[in-house]
């Protein structure tokens, strides 16, 4: 199983691999060699104990087809109503020009991973793959091994952007068997801010294929970020992401995430406060339905004093679905008035449905403000009262309150358009009317 | 297998032990045969032996977790004597016969083995390496047909008790250090409270550790039979000492339909100097099993002592209605390490567990709070509270924490909160404005943290936790 991998691999170096800069070569093979001396994760292991990946092992996935079916109108649906907004897209794992509409301003460069590393070599090396470990997880590895292109976005020092850039991952209705390793590189320099969507949807109703993402987002002194996460891909799919934010002074980083598709998911979110007086908010939303197992593994690292992070995720777990969630905080012996607040709620619908939360604290320095706080339930059956008691019948009053219940995150993606196409996505999820 | 070449190495054990006057003490080192000779010398029934060697030859085939957040140099089990008896062996008449220096040692430690232990209405069992050497009260407690004697004991009167529940919770292969517990375990305290019979007063033993390289490996069976019930407490000091000393224990409690145990700890064994030298390491295993519809058990400990410990006083709600409580103080200064908390296994309807962790750390202690609550599909109505808090005092020091939340059954209601915060400076300065001094505003602000676990523990044990507290924590501030 390994060993397929490492042929992908090795015929990606033989061709395509072959106009890489050096450096970028040896990543390449460091990342490889080290998938061959891992492997997979296993139950045992404590970072995947909960998420078993073994239908992703067995299952021999083969290099993207193409995709070339895909016309502009495919897409409309995911656009959220706005064609203009600065738009990369990706079909099966591969660069769409013809769909795609990079942005064109001043201060603001958004290309392909090819484009960039054509028009200056060296220019990446010391940001690619340095902010997010390697072989931070087998996949994360097998990324940065097999990753053939992906998106550069450099947010020159002071640009502000006001249209969120929208990363579209397209899986065709040709996917089905084939894995894709996108890499997205985000350079937001000093006061800089931009707004990123990146999102993950699959025109297949059922297909099985394996999308294996790796997001580093490097933030200058003063930026400001706000990043939107959609994972829309098909229930027969499977969704490995690794996003590594890395923060320097006064920075601000915003994230809201959406996982409703796929079989099995799992993403983690790492964020490291690298300097004084940063801030990083949290947000994510999960959907599962059917036979889905939907994992969120989320880092905070409160590196340096005075800094502050504030996490919520909900879960709404259906049918038979599996939710799991795992929110680690560390804070080191210097990262004194630390200020950061973690919470995670699921909300279990059916008597199969299941959840695995864990919520972390590592705390080295004595004068932080740490908290974290966990909850699995029903809805409140004071509120179906009170909705009853106002002549609303119970299976309404249920999907208000479920709605209720995620509407409260929703509420935080501060992009308007987003807010209220993923609202409808929500509420056509759950069943309950505008 | 290089075990069994060991195995027939050491034959020459078999029997033919120097049998000291001064220490009855096994030469270091396991194999089947030193089980032979523990389960021998204990004169103890076939089945007994059988249940060691099977759970020894279930140990050999484990390897030792490495998963607790804990550091220390790797255990040699072949160094480890597996027994160690007192000199008295024979069975006392009277407390008059105990060894005036052992009685000694436990009026220092304020034990009432003598008058004393009427006033403060304490049965003791007294656990002096490996045997005890006093049991207490026992005919005020006889006739009410509550048994309260050492394992040992226990095993000779009442083969049939021990027979029915010895490992019905903990079994023998649970885990690494019950296995080797369960192997090699010498002693330690048995209670059977039969039907609907509360008992009348609070059972304590003392468990120490005094020869020099012994293990402890004690045992603790406790069951109430339905409707009955029973609160024991245990509190454990040990003298000063320089090398490592390992101590695993298992203690095993079973509530039937409608009983009660509750079982109480304060621990402050040995912890090592500022370097972290010496120190007991304390690796136990504690569950207990509400076996029946509306049982309870509930488990509050102080821990202050050892150099390591690694214990998770757990419930199993097997019965509807079952209730489990965990009320924990963890206190870690100088180079002391504690991973602990507990589990709590909802299987029956409408079960519900409470759990209350306050983790303090000073000097260059790491706290570790690692928690499971776990509710299965058919536990509907299950309901969980979780509060663990955590103090740092000083920057050296860490606090974790590892809650593990798995729910099935969607009409459960788990709720988890965690806090950690240092000792506010304008709560020192309010209290020294009100004319305290700057030790005792502390002692007073970490009392009250702890207040919740406190008022859990019963009178004479809540007095002295106080002031465990206060000494653990010395010279961790200013």
């Amino acid at each position: 199983m390994i060993d397929r991998y490492v042929r992908q691999y090795e015929a990606l170096a033989a061709n395509g691999g072959g106009r890489a800069p050096d450096w970028l070569k040896s990543l390449r093979r460091a990342a490889i060699d080290g998938f061959r001396e891992t492997g997979f994760p296993s139950g045992r292991d404590e970072e995947w104990r909960f998420t078993s990946v073994a239908p992703i092992v067995r299952t021999d996935f083969g290099p993207a087809a193409g995709g070339g079916a895909v016309v502009a109108a495919d897409l409309q649906p995911f656009l959220f109503g706005h064609d203009e907004w600065p738009r990369m897209v990706f079909v099966d794992g591969r660069y769409r020009a013809d769909l795609s509409s990079p942005a064109a301003a001043a201060g603001l460069q958004v290309s392909t991973l090819a484009e960039a590393l054509a028009a200056d070599p060296k220019g990446l090396e010391t940001e690619f793959g340095r902010h997010v470990v390697p072989d931070a997880t087998p996949f994360t590895a097998l990324n940065t091994a097999l990753a053939p292109d992906g998106v550069v976005i450099r947010a020159a020092r002071g640009t502000v952007f006001a249209q969120p850039i929208h990363l579209l991952f397209v899986a065709s209705r040709e996917a089905e068997g084939a894995a894709f390793h996108p890499r997205v590189l985000v350079l937001v320099e000093r006061e800089a801010r931009i707004q990123l969507v990146e999102s993950y949807v699959s025109l297949g109703d059922r297909a099985r294929y394996l999308t294996n993402t790796v997001c580093e987002i490097a933030m200058g002194e003063g930026s400001w970020v706000e990043h939107s996460r959609i994972q829309r891909e098909s229930e027969g799919g499977y969704h490995i992401g690794f996003t590594q934010v890395s923060q320097a002074r006064d920075s601000h980083y915003r994230s809201f995430s959406l996982a409703m598709g796929g079989a099995i998911v799992r993403h983690n979110l790492h964020t490291r406060l690298n300097a004084p007086n940063t801030e990083a908010l949290l947000y994510g939303l999960y959907l599962g339905r059917g036979d889905q197992l939907i994992d969120n593994h989320t880092t905070i690292f409160h590196d340096q004093p005075n800094c502050r992070s504030w996490e919520v995720y909900k879960g709404i777990l259906d049918d038979r679905s599996h939710g799991v969630f795992n929110g680690k905080i560390f804070v080191k012996p210097e990262a004194q008035k630390t200020d950061a607040k973690q919470t995670n709620r699921a909300l279990l619908l059916s008597d199969a449905a299941k959840i695995d939360t864990k919520p972390q604290l590592e705390i080295f320095a004595d004068d932080v403000k740490c908290t974290h706080g966990a909850t699995v339930g029903n809805l409140d059956l004071l509120s179906g009262f009170y909705l009853r008691s106002r002549g609303i019948p119970d299976a309404v009053a249920r999907r208000v309150l479920t709605y209720a219940f995620a509407a409260e995150v929703l509420d935080e993606i501060s992009a308007v358009p987003v807010r209220s196409a993923l609202d409808r996505l929500v509420r056509d999820r759950l069943g309950v009317g505008s | 297998m290089s075990e069994s070449v060991e195995t027939l190495v050491n034959r020459e054990y078999k029997w033919g032990f120097v049998t000291d006057i001064e220490a009855d003490t096994l030469p270091p080192g396991l194999n089947e045969d030193v089980i032979r000779a523990i389960s021998a010398k204990k004169q103890e029934p076939a089945f007994l032996l059988e249940w060691r060697l099977k759970a020894y030859r279930g140990w050999l085939k484990m390897t030792e977790p490495h998963w607790p957040n804990v550091q220390y140099p790797s255990i040699d089990y072949q160094k480890i004597v597996y027994y160690s008896a007192p000199r008295t062996q024979k069975p006392l008449g009277s407390l008059d016969e105990v060894d005036p220096k052992i009685r000694e040692t436990y009026d220092k430690l304020g034990i009432p083995l003598t008058e004393q232990k009427i006033l403060s209405g304490v049965a003791v069992d007294a656990v002096f390496d490996s045997v005890s050497v006093g049991t207490t009260y026992k005919k005020h407690l006889a006739e009410m047909g509550i048994i309260f004697c050492s394992f040992s004991e226990a095993v000779r009167e009442h083969p049939e008790l021990v027979q029915k529940y010895l490992g019905t919770v903990v079994p023998g292969s649970d885990n690494f250090f019950a296995a080797l517990n369960s192997a090699v375990f010498s002693d330690g305290s048995f209670v059977y409270v039969p039907k609907g019979v509360r008992c009348p007063m609070d059972l304590s033993t003392y468990f120490r550790i005094n020869a020099q390289n012994t293990g402890q490996f004690e045992r603790t069976l406790i069951i109430a039979d339905e409707g009955a019930s029973v609160s024991y407490l245990e509190g454990c000091t040990a003298p000063r000492r320089d090398e490592n000393q390992l101590h695993a224990a298992v203690v095993e409690l079973v509530a039937l339909e409608g009983a009660t145990i509750k079982y109480s700890t304060v621990q402050n064994w040995y912890a090592g100097d500022e370097d972290g030298k010496g120190g007991i390491y304390n690796f136990v295993t504690k569950r207990g099993k509400c076996a029946g519809p509306r049982a309870k058990i509930s488990w509050t400990q102080v821990e202050t002592g050892s150099a390591i410990t690694w214990k998770y006083p757990s419930v199993i709600l097997q019965g509807d209605d079952s209730v489990g409580e965990f009320y924990s103080v963890a206190v870690v200064n100088g180079r002391q390490q504690a991973d602990t908390g507990t589990k709590m296994v909802h299987l029956g309807r409408n079960t519900r567990s409470t759990i209350v962790s306050k983790g303090i750390s000073a000097g260059a202690g790491q706290n570790s709070y690692r928690g499971l609550v776990k509710v299965m599909p058919r536990a509907d109505g299950a309901r969980n509270y979780t509060q663990c808090d955590s103090m740092l005092i000083g920057n050296r020091c860490g606090a974790h924490t590892f809650p593990y939340i798995d729910v099935q059954n969607r009409t459960a209601a788990v709720e988890h909160e965690a806090s950690t915060s240092k000792i506010g400076e304008d709560q020192i300065f309010y209290l020294k404005q009100r004319g305290l001094n700057t030790e005792n505003a502390i002692s007073m602000i970490v009392n009250g943290f702890c207040k919740e676990v406190f008022r859990e523990l019963p009178m004479e044990f809540a007095v002295e936790a106080q002031k465990l507290l206060g000494i653990s924590l010395e010279g961790s501030v200013g």
